[in-house]
C-alpha cells in the first residue's frame, strides 16, 4: 500500500501569510505538496462552517494562518479568529474530530521559514494521525 | 363525504413527541374553515386510520400531507415514502421533520447506545431481566415485528422530496394558520419555501445592546437577574437568536428566555450551530486575569447548545463513529 498522503486546506490571510507564503516560493524554499491553499483577506473573515465543510468535503486537515496578535490588517480580525478557533476545538472534539486536524497560526509576512516549518509540521501530524474517514452516508 | 371538490389532507408524525400535532388544534376557529373546504383522510396520532387506508389511495390522492417527525428507523422511511406518493404536497411540519430536531441530538451516539442507555442504564428504568426490543419475536399468534432503529437520525428532506417547511418546536399557531390559509386559498409560496420569516430572530427582538456587545462569563438564565431591556448575550446567557429564523414573534425573548433556535438556520445559512458558534465567540471578551479558554470554559456542551434542533441537518449530520 502506498504511503498515506492527507489533503490538508490552508486559510492562508492576504496580509500576512499569504505573503509568507509568497516570500517562501521566491526564496525558492521547499514545502510538502499536500497543502491546498485558500487566500483569504483576513484570518477573521473564515467562518466557522467553512472548516466543517472543509472536513465534510474530504480535508484530512485544516489551517488557519493570519497576522500576529496586534499586527492585523483589520486592526482586530485575528483576534476573533482566535475566540472562534478555541471553542471550535472543543466542538470538533465533540464531533469525534481530533483536534489536532485542526491548528491556527500566526505567522507574519516576513515568516518564509516558519511557514514551511508549519506546512511540514502539520502534514507530518496529519500522517502520523491517519486519514478522516467520515461516516456521512444518507442511510444507514 | 358527499362533496367530491372537497380537499383531502393528512398528518403524519415520525419520531416527534405529538406536540406538532397538538398545535394544529390551536389554530382554534380556523379549524371550522378548513373542515369546511377539507376532509382529513390520513392522522392517525388523533383518529383511527390504518396504513392500508394509506396504501389504497391512488397516488397523488392526497391534496397535503402535513409530516411531523424526524425520520431514525425504517418504518418511518417506509411511511415518508408512501406519503410522498400519496400526496401532491408535502409540508415538513415542525422542527423534528425539519431539520432533525431533539431526536437529532442522539447523532451523538449510536442505535445500540441509545437503546443499552433507554433499556439498562436510566436511573428511572426498572428492568431486572435485562429485557432488550428485538427486531423479530415468535408469539403463539405468529411472527411480530419491529421497525429497525437507525444509528443517524435523518430530516424528511434527506429521505424524500419536500415542498415546504413550516419550522417551530412546536410552529405557532399563527404560522399554522397562514400555512392553512395558503392551502386553502391555493396561493402556495414557491416550492422548497421555509414558511416562517427570512431575517435572524434577532430582528425581531425588541432587546436593546447596551454595552458594545461583550460577553465576560456565560451564565444560566436563573444564575443571573435578567435586565428585561437589554440584549441576553450582553448579559452572559448563550441565545440562539443570532443564527435562528424569525418568524416566531421572539416568544422566548419577550419573557426573557434565550433563543432555544428551534426554527433552524435563516436563509443562507448551512450550519446553524457553525453560525451560533461564530457569533458567540466572536464578542467573547475575557475581563483581566483571564484567558479565552476560561471563560469558554463555562460553556457546558457546546455541541448540545449550538445544534440543539439542527445536528441531523448540519454540515457533519453526526459525530464520527470509531469502528
Amino acid at each position: 500500500m502506498s504511503e498515506f498522503e492527507p489533503k490538508i486546506v490552508a486559510f492562508l490571510c492576504n496580509w500576512c501569510s499569504y505573503a509568507a507564503a509568497d516570500s517562501a516560493g521566491t526564496s525558492r524554499k521547499a514545502y510538502p505538496a499536500n497543502i491546498r491553499v485558500i487566500r483569504v483577506m483576513c484570518s477573521g473573515r473564515v467562518e466557522p462552517d467553512f472548516i466543517l465543510k472543509a472536513f465534510k468535503e474530504g480535508a484530512d486537515g485544516v489551517l488557519i494562518c493570519g497576522c500576529h496578535p496586534g499586527d492585523c490588517h483589520y486592526l482586530e480580525g485575528n483576534y476573533k479568529t482566535e475566540r472562534r478557533a478555541a471553542l471550535l476545538h472543543t466542538l470538533l472534539d465533540q464531533f469525534g474530530i481530533e483536534p489536532e486536524r485542526f491548528r491556527l497560526e500566526w505567522i507574519s509576512a516576513s515568516e518564509g521559514e516558519r511557514f514551511v516549518t508549519v506546512m511540514a509540521e502539520m502534514v507530518e501530524k496529519i500522517k502520523s494521525i491517519g486519514p478522516m474517514r467520515l461516516e456521512l452516508k444518507a442511510v444507514n | 363525504m358527499s362533496d367530491k371538490a372537497k380537499m383531502k389532507i393528512g398528518i403524519y408524525w415520525a419520531a416527534s413527541c405529538g406536540g406538532c400535532d397538538v398545535v394544529t388544534t390551536h389554530i382554534n376557529e380556523k379549524i371550522l374553515d378548513l373542515i369546511e373546504v377539507a376532509d382529513i383522510v390520513f392522522w392517525p396520532c388523533a383518529m383511527d386510520f390504518k396504513y392500508d387506508d394509506l396504501r389504497q389511495m391512488a397516488d397523488g390522492e392526497m391534496d397535503v400531507c402535513l409530516f411531523n417527525g424526524a425520520i431514525r428507523n425504517s418504518d418511518h422511511e417506509e411511511l415518508a415514502e408512501l406519503i410522498r406518493k400519496k400526496s401532491k404536497v408535502l409540508i415538513a411540519f415542525g422542527s423534528c421533520a425539519c431539520f432533525g430536531g431533539i431526536p437529532g441530538l442522539s447523532n451523538v451516539t449510536t442505535a445500540e447506545e441509545s437503546i443499552r442507555r433507554a433499556y439498562l442504564e436510566e436511573p428511572t428504568t426498572l428492568n431486572p431481566e435485562k429485557v432488550l426490543p428485538r427486531l423479530e419475536v415468535r408469539a403463539p399468534e405468529g411472527d411480530l415485528t419491529l421497525p429497525r432503529i437507525w444509528d443517524t437520525v435523518h430530516t424528511l428532506k434527506q429521505v424524500v422530496d419536500v415542498d415546504y417547511f413550516v419550522p417551530g418546536c412546536p410552529p405557532t399557531a399563527e404560522l399554522t394558520g397562514s400555512a392553512v390559509d395558503a392551502i386553502i386559498s391555493g396561493k402556495l409560496p414557491p416550492a422548497g419555501s421555509v414558511i416562517a420569516g427570512n431575517k435572524a430572530l434577532c430582528d425581531e427582538c425588541d432587546k436593546v445592546k447596551k454595552n458594545e456587545m461583550r460577553m465576560i462569563e456565560f451564565k444560566a438564565p436563573w444564575e443571573t437577574e435578567i435586565d428585561p431591556e437589554q440584549c441576553l448575550m450582553e448579559q452572559g446567557i448563550v441565545c440562539s437568536g443570532p443564527a435562528t429564523r424569525s418568524g416566531c414573534g421572539a416568544q422566548c425573548t419577550k419573557v426573557n428566555m434565550p433563543c432555544r433556535g428551534c426554527f433552524g438556520p435563516p436563509d443562507g445559512v448551512e450550519d446553524q450551530g457553525a453560525a451560533l458558534l461564530g457569533a458567540i465567540a466572536s464578542v467573547v471578551s475575557p475581563p483581566a486575569g483571564k484567558s479565552i479558554d476560561d471563560v469558554f470554559s463555562g460553556l457546558r456542551d457546546p455541541l448540545g447548545l449550538f445544534y440543539r434542533f439542527s445536528l441531523a441537518d448540519s454540515m457533519l449530520r453526526r459525530t464520527k463513529i470509531s469502528k
